[in-house]
């Protein structure tokens, strides 16, 4: 068997056996020519393989912070209550099994779960007493699962606006021929478009790095392993308008001369795959996929789907590269970029859902389209995935160069306090922000936009967002795997009143640490958020210490620590 | 590619050529890049530990993942970066439980010796203790998940005859471990189980019956350091002679949760101690068995952590009474060997001590709780996390000349410079 075929063995045993048995591994490793321990070592990385039963019906909860400010707690104790499991085990009958994972791109419908990764959204605890009843009775999952809404809120007028709007199949590939494959790069860089993922690389460049090497194959890679907490915009995109993913990445591989493209989806969008896949399939029998594509000869791409298998960090694109290639998603050491070294490497490039789709949309539409909205370093639109404490979540497309405050207004925000952008690893903003704006000149946007109220706890936004990072970090290197855990010990300090105000210059001293040492932008963005929330947020955090700050005693919670000692008493 | 480029660590001009390794390059111009995973020859560079930190044209980046060319600037000594470089190391040691005074691997072992290069006297980090399990099963070595540093060397370096991968690493995050194959492991060589047990740069993996390879003295990292020579000679600490007992300082020491080691450590001055009593007066202290203070002291030198009730009154008490609070030795400053029960709940280790012991009498079936013995806290707690500590002394114990110059330069400014030799943490 094949290396890259691992992650696509694994799921297909999985699925038929409930989970990785002992034998299984064992023979699978054979199959593949590695020790056993290796292939030990790729299942423990991804959190949803399993190597012991995880229930006939495998619930996972989201416990991102949308779900947890909505009723994630409420609806763990309904499913404890109602499976009988108790979070992280299966019930005694191995019926159900009750796990959490973080955000699997629903945030506007939360709390919501996958039942063996079928979506189930706005759950309430009748809902979950309902669903886990017409379990039991037999009642074929897939008629329970939720049709998943795509929330499509805002979409600037039709002159402006470049993802959300009418698709015609093939508009963008028909016209591949006539531009020419430099053509499609002049027209990318025209319309500067840039890694939409949060990265902003110009995507212009990227390509021509890629093209200008040559090699015997080359690959183009879309990641859509949407992983930071509260982005959804790629699984509307990819739910909307498959199609036109596809067509930014046959434009893409016909720039940079490549013959595959391979769709890396988080494991979250299963119940996607089929929809994915069909068209696929009806690309394939329109000609536009296969050998010379469009008509154009000379030009075969194929693309075919990998599945992830739980893991955010593999959204960094050298550990997906890594992940496809059926290892350990660990982020590689930079020595190379994708384009020059990618997928097995070969040069590959790699790009985000909602990049491609804006590739394909300046072939169809042409780079002046762009340039007739936003601002001078973002022309164009960007898509905004908006959730927490708003009236109307779901997405946006807005303009580049919106104010914030226009954006709480769409989205109705009664009592907007606490703004959190491009997801934990991004920014955060308070009150006096909100006249800022959604640009590459002031506030940059990866998708993710989360509202807090004034009633929500800082604190336990940061927590959950440091337990995410704990949770999440490859755990590859020192100061990622083990600064997270440190900074969430400190937190933990902070949350039971024994701090002063040294500890927060301590924190955003190891929060510099990290940064600068961290292999990829999971470590080297983790505490940015919180050394951020700090500064902006004084009030808030005064409360939280003793202002006198540490004299000579410290402080202890003597009661709590002799505790377990006192349960010896008689 | 023969042409010769020039290159810059902190601001000194080297000759080199293009597209070699910055650490090696470095090295070979006597410039010490600390670092851990490096191995030369492993390409591409592991870049897991993240010690060899350094600025190139500005951006921190680690120097063994980085090749050489024209016009490169390397920041590497700057006040941040001696600092940076030291807290990823503190953060190994908070990381791991890394009980150097126990370890077969102390005084050969590589992470220790950046240890003591940097001169960390106590982590600021709070340790971890994360419970993690030792591995007897391989049939040649053992694996001591508590030491690992996740480096990733014998992940790279170890293969079977077959070619197959005897390590790797498992699970993700702070779970990450580094897994061994049973089968794998069986079909090693003596030879190459104890390549293995070397490559390891701490004491995690071992093989059975031979991992004490060298005496105290004889070790690797006992006498030299990786960068500087030092002379051999290691003078006792400067005392002033002649005081008159008006200006004598005055001392008091205790023993918390340690055992002693210390305060023995502490005489080993041998015949300087009589001009230290010259200088000095005890007051509180085993020493001297005075039981209550009788007056306000000059400095107070802490012996153990605070694992019960009374020794964090005791602390408490001695914060008051000294002006200069010092932790002497691993267990004050971070808990050291008592604190190897804080992976485990008390509550484990008292029933493992009290019930299920071998040595129960039959018919004893209580853990001791009387009114008059201390209470025993949850875990072993580092004296800094109770009181202010105003300094920390390392070792397992410190040495007797390390002690005495860090008190004489604590209450007379005399010169601080400990050796390396002097440097232990075990």
């Amino acid at each position: 068997m094949n290396r890259t075929q691992t992650l696509d063995a694994l799921w297909s045993f999985q699925r038929s056996h409930g989970y990785l048995t002992d034998l299984f591994v064992k023979e699978c490793a054979k199959d593949l020519g590695i020790s056993t321990v290796e292939l030990e070592g790729v299942i423990s990385f991804y959190h949803f393989f399993r190597r012991q039963s995880a229930g006939e019906f495998t619930i996972y909860i989201n416990n991102s912070i949308v779900s947890e400010c909505k009723g994630y707690r409420r609806i763990k104790s309904a499913f404890e209550r109602e499976t009988g499991a108790t979070l992280g085990q299966v019930d005694p009958s191995g019926k159900f099994g009750l796990f959490e994972t973080p955000c699997i791109g629903l945030s506007d419908q939360e709390p919501a779960a996958l039942i063996n990764f079928f979506p189930f959204t706005n759950l309430t605890t009748l809902k979950v007493k309902h669903i886990v009843a017409e379990l039991k009775k037999g009642t074929p999952l897939h008629t329970l699962s939720d049709d998943v809404p795509d929330h499509l809120r805002y979409t600037p007028p039709i002159d402006k606006s470049i993802c959300i709007r009418e698709y015609h199949q093939g508009r963008a590939v028909l016209k591949l021929a006539n531009l020419g494959d430099e053509g499609v790069i002049e027209q990318v860089k025209l319309a500067s478009i840039k890694g939409m993922g949060g990265a902003y690389f110009p995507t212009g460049l990227k390509m021509e790095a890629c093209r200008s090497i040559k090699a015997e194959m080359k690959y183009v890679v879309c990641n859509a392993d949407e992983g930071e907490p509260g982005t959804f915009k790629d699984r509307v995109l990819m739910n909307k308008y498959p199609g036109l993913l596809l067509e930014g990445m046959i434009a893409s591989g016909y720039a940079v001369g490549a013959r595959e493209g391979i769709i890396y989806l988080r494991a979250e969008y299963y119940w996607m795959m089929e929809h994915l896949r069909a068209t696929i399939q009806d690309f394939y029998k329109r000609g536009f996929l296969g050998k010379s594509v469009a008509g154009i000869i000379g030009f075969d791409f194929d693309i075919r789907v990998q599945l992830g298998a739980g893991s955010y960090v593999c959204g960094e694109e050298t550990a997906l590269l890594n992940s496809m290639e059926g290892k350990r998603g660990e982020p590689r050491t930079k020595q190379f970029y994708p384009t020059e070294r990618g997928f097995l490497n070969q040069p590959t490039l790699i790009n985000n859902v909602e990049t491609l789709c804006a590739v394909g949309r300046v072939v169809e539409l042409g780079a002046q389209h762009f340039l007739k909205t936003g601002t001078k370093n973002s022309p164009g639109t960007k898509l905004l995935s908006i959730s927490g404490d708003c009236h109307l979540p779901g997405i946006y497309e807005i303009e580049w160069g919106t104010k914030i405050s226009d954006i709480l207004n769409k989205c109705q925000a009664d009592d907007p306090y606490y703004i959190q952008i491009s997801g934990p690893s991004g920014v955060c903003l308070s009150k006096s922000e909100f006249d800022r704006s959604i640009s590459m000149e002031d506030v940059k946007c990866g998708g993710s936009f989360m509202i807090f109220n004034s009633k929500r706890d800082i604190l336990s936004i940061l927590q959950n967002f440091t337990a995410f990072f704990k949770h999440e970090s490859c755990g590859v290197c020192t100061p990622c795997r083990a600064g997270n855990y440190i900074i969430e010990r400190k937190l933990i300090r902070i949350a039971n009143g024994l701090a002063y105000p040294a500890d927060y210059e301590e924190i955003k001293r190891w929060g510099e640490i990290m940064r600068m040492t961290s292999r990829c932008g999971l470590g080297q963005a983790a505490t940015n958020t919180l050394s951020m929330a700090i500064d902006k947020f004084p009030e808030f955090f005064a409360q939280k210490v003793d202002q006198n700050g540490a004299g000579l005693n410290m402080k202890f919670n003597m009661e709590q620590a002799l505790q377990p000692y006192e349960r010896f008493k008689d | 590619m023969n042409n010769e480029i020039t290159i810059k660590i902190d601001g000194k001009a080297i000759k080199t050529k293009p597209g070699l390794n910055l650490v090696d390059v470095a090295t070979e111009h006597e410039i010490f890049i600390p670092s851990l995973c490096y191995y030369k020859h492993i390409d591409p560079p592991l870049g897991t530990c993240r010690v060899c930190v350094c600025k190139i044209n500005g951006n921190a980046m680690p120097a063994c993942t980085r090749k050489t060319y024209d016009g490169m600037e390397v920041e590497l000594n700057s006040e941040e970066l001696l600092d940076t470089r030291k807290a990823i190391v503190e953060m190994m040691f908070a990381e791991g439980n890394h009980f150097c005074p126990a370890c077969e691997k102390s005084g050969d072992c590589d992470m220790q010796h950046m240890g003591y290069e940097m001169g960390i006297s106590h982590t600021r980090f709070p340790h971890l203790f994360k419970d993690r399990l030792i591995d007897f099963t391989p049939k040649r070595m053992l694996i001591e998940h508590n030491r690992c540093v996740k480096c990733r060397r014998c992940v790279e370096e170890v293969f079977s005859d077959s070619g197959e991968r005897v390590f790797s690493f498992c699970n993700r995050g702070n779970e990450t471990i580094v897994g061994i194959d049973y089968e794998q492991e069986a079909t090693l060589s003596e030879e190459q189980a104890f390549a293995a047990m070397h490559l390891c740069p701490t004491g995690a993996i071992l093989v059975k019956g031979k991992s004490f390879a060298h005496p105290f003295g004889d070790r690797r990292f006992d006498k030299t350091s990786a960068h500087k020579s030092e002379k051999s000679t290691s003078a006792a600490a400067p005392l002033p002679k002649d005081m008159s007992p008006k200006t004598k300082k005055i001392i008091a020491t205790t023993s918390l949760a340690g055992c002693f080691g210390c305060h023995m450590s502490l005489l080993d001055v041998d015949l300087a101690l009589l001009d230290i009593i010259k200088v000095v007066d005890f007051n509180k202290s085993p020493l001297t068995d005075i039981k209550e203070f009788t007056e306000q002291c000059d400095v107070g030198l802490i012996e153990g952590g605070c694992c019960n009730a009374e020794n964090i009154e005791v602390l408490r008490e001695f914060r008051k009474k000294c002006k200069l609070l010092v932790s002497v030795g691993e267990c004050a400053i971070w808990g050291g060997v008592p604190a190897m029960r804080n992976t485990v709940p008390l509550e484990e280790c008292l029933e493992e001590a009290y019930l299920n012991s071998m040595t129960t009498e039959p018919g004893e079936n209580t853990v001791p709780y009387h009114e008059d013995l201390p209470k025993i806290l949850d875990k072993v707690y580092p004296c800094h996390e109770l009181v202010k500590i105003d300094h920390h002394i390392p070792g397992c114990p410190p040495t007797a000349n390390h002690i005495w110059k860090a008190v004489s330069n604590l209450l007379w400014g005399d010169e601080f410079s400990v050796l390396y030799s002097e440097f232990k943490y075990d």
